[in-house]
């Protein structure tokens, strides 16, 4: 996708500042290393996907981004910025670069679907309730759920709930989104209305993306690099069409849907 | 595990559980100690919300009216009918009215009216805050630069702790009521003088103190349903725990610190 975009893939040496570098990651759990060195760099307005089996780290990579879960070493650099060094105020600075989807859409259930996509505008903007209406309404046009601002958000099916989720996650203009495995659960239907939204998206804003999937499909839709994470690492970080030709054997599996097993390398 | 590994010997386990034990109390403690902290140092920091204060405090105070006063009136009313009938066998059915005003302002109706606040608003702030920990929108909240202990918790521990005060002065006044009346209707007290014996031996000390008392029961069980509620794990099932313990937990706390309290006002 967005061939014109395809460039901002490369980072490092000779590529421009990433916006998000993540520098040497550990993060253990229950006596148990999830994350085990973990280096990554996104480019300013690229859309990286992050791919892996369950349990294999990658929603507790995702939230290390963000500064929902502190590494219990290496770093994580926003615009040249470490947010594991920041204090708790500074911490909250950043964070308003980000805007995030969750997994099922963790709306607030005490309040609207308006409720839920103003509250970022009125928490951290001086705007009047005119132009926080109309930034609702033009958040909800961006994801295809025109006219609903005034329903409860358990009348929404699981679909809607994303796409609100996706609505509320860009309403204060992030510089960075966000999105924790946005097709789970969804139809296959349901699953490409919401990758048309996220590449809708990506055209209209001007915003870097990370996504976690573990749905191949929607992966190739909308990422222009893709990142393998497996047992806590990195083992694959690759164009798309580098990623789809890829002759690693695991790789292969998973984009067949088959089982692995280790004896398979042999 | 080999049977070897199995085989552990008796007091190795003893302490084993026993550690157990006395880390899951730390935790406990901690946990409190950490809300209790951060609470108090974002009270005073920007933004302020003065609508869910509000919205707090008719939820703790006004819509407690009832069950807070249907206890207290009936307290009174029991014990002016144990007191009368225990006095009256050594002639002493004149101090009935002290004995009631006494005993509710100083001891009972902050203890009784706490213990049933802790039922109806320490379980629900766990629920409330327990749902939302498990269904990720206290992580939408971090995601969205927004501190939940500032949004959720600092109205809700203020509401309840400034709304105690006056549901037990309120209690005291329907408790006395309820004395006199079983007194004066159903015993046949001089309604003169069983109203001058209830201010007799009454000091501005003993309403005072019972207030103070109850300042201090609606900090404790609200934080305690607070911590349970924001530290929530293990989805619905670790919800309706959170829940079970705060009530538990809370109460356990009221009682305890009853003492000590007493010890120090009196």
């Amino acid at each position: 996708m967005a061939s014109a975009r395809a460039d901002a893939g490369r980072v490092g040496r000779d590529g421009p500042t990433p916006k998000i570098a993540v520098l040497d990651l550990w993060k253990r759990f229950g006596g148990r290393d999830v994350l085990r060195g973990i280096n990554l760099q996104v480019a300013p307005g690229e859309s990286f996907v992050i791919v892996g089996q369950s349990g294999a780290g990658k929603s507790v990579l995702l939230k290390h981004l963000i500064g929902l879960v502190a590494p219990d070493r290496g770093h994580i650099i926003i615009d040249g910025e470490d947010l594991t060094n920041s204090d708790a105020a500074r911490c909250l600075e950043i964070r308003r670069k980000f805007g995030m989807s969750f997994q099922e859409g963790a709306l607030f259930d005490s309040m609207d679907v308006f409720g839920n996509i103003a509250f970022p505008l009125t928490r951290h903007t001086r705007m009047g309730p005119d132009e926080v209406a109309a930034r609702v309404r033009e958040c909800l046009e961006l994801v295809h759920l025109d006219g609903i601002e005034h329903k409860a958000t358990v009348e929404l099916s699981g679909g809607m709930r994303r796409r609100v989720g996706f609505a509320r996650a860009i309403a204060h203009s992030p510089e960075i989104l966000l999105f924790d495995e946005p097709n789970t659960g969804l139809d296959p239907i349901t699953s490409a209305v919401i990758d048309s939204v996220i590449v809708q998206m990506r055209e209209r804003l001007d915003v870097t993306m990370v996504t976690i999937t573990h749905d191949m499909k929607s992966a190739f839709r909308i990422a222009d690099r893709i990142a393998m994470l497996r047992n806590g690492q990195i083992v694959a970080d690759a164009r798309p069409e580098e990623f789809r030709s890829s002759a690693d054997p695991y790789i292969q599996k998973f984009l067949a849907g088959e089982p692995f097993e280790e004896e398979d390398v042999a | 595990m080999s049977a070897e590994a199995a085989r552990v010997s008796p007091v190795v386990a003893l302490f084993e559980a026993v550690g157990r034990h006395s880390l899951a109390v730390f935790e406990e403690v901690g946990r409190f100690f950490y809300i209790l902290h951060t609470t108090l140092y974002w009270t005073f920091r920007r933004p302020f919300d003065g609508r869910e204060w509000i919205r707090q405090m008719v939820r703790v105070g006004v819509d407690s009216i009832p069950v807070v006063g249907l206890t207290a009136m009936f307290t009174g009313m029991v014990m002016a009918l144990q007191t009368y009938r225990g006095f009256a066998r050594f002639h002493a059915e004149g101090f009935v009215a002290s004995v009631v005003s006494l005993s509710l302002t100083r001891e009972l109706a902050p203890v009784l009216a706490s213990l049933m606040i802790a039922g109806r608003i320490g379980s629900s702030l766990a629920a409330e805050l327990g749902t939302m920990r498990v269904t990720e929108q206290i992580d939408a909240l971090y995601a969205m630069a927004t501190e939940p202990i500032q949004y959720l918790v600092v109205p809700r521990v203020g509401a309840t702790t400034l709304m105690l005060p006056p549901l037990v002065a309120l209690a005291n006044g329907l408790g006395i009521f309820g004395g006199y009346a079983v007194s004066v209707f159903l015993m046949g007290a001089n309604p003169i003088m069983y109203w001058d014996k209830t201010f007799q031996y009454l000091d501005l000390n003993d309403v005072f103190s019972g207030l103070i008392k109850a300042a201090v029961f609606g900090l404790i069980l609200s934080v305690t349903g607070c911590a349970k509620g924001f530290f929530t794990t293990g989805g619905a099932e670790g919800v309706g725990r959170s829940t079970t313990s705060a009530v538990v937990m809370g109460s356990v706390v009221i009682l305890v610190s009853d003492f000590f309290l007493t010890k120090v006002l009196f």
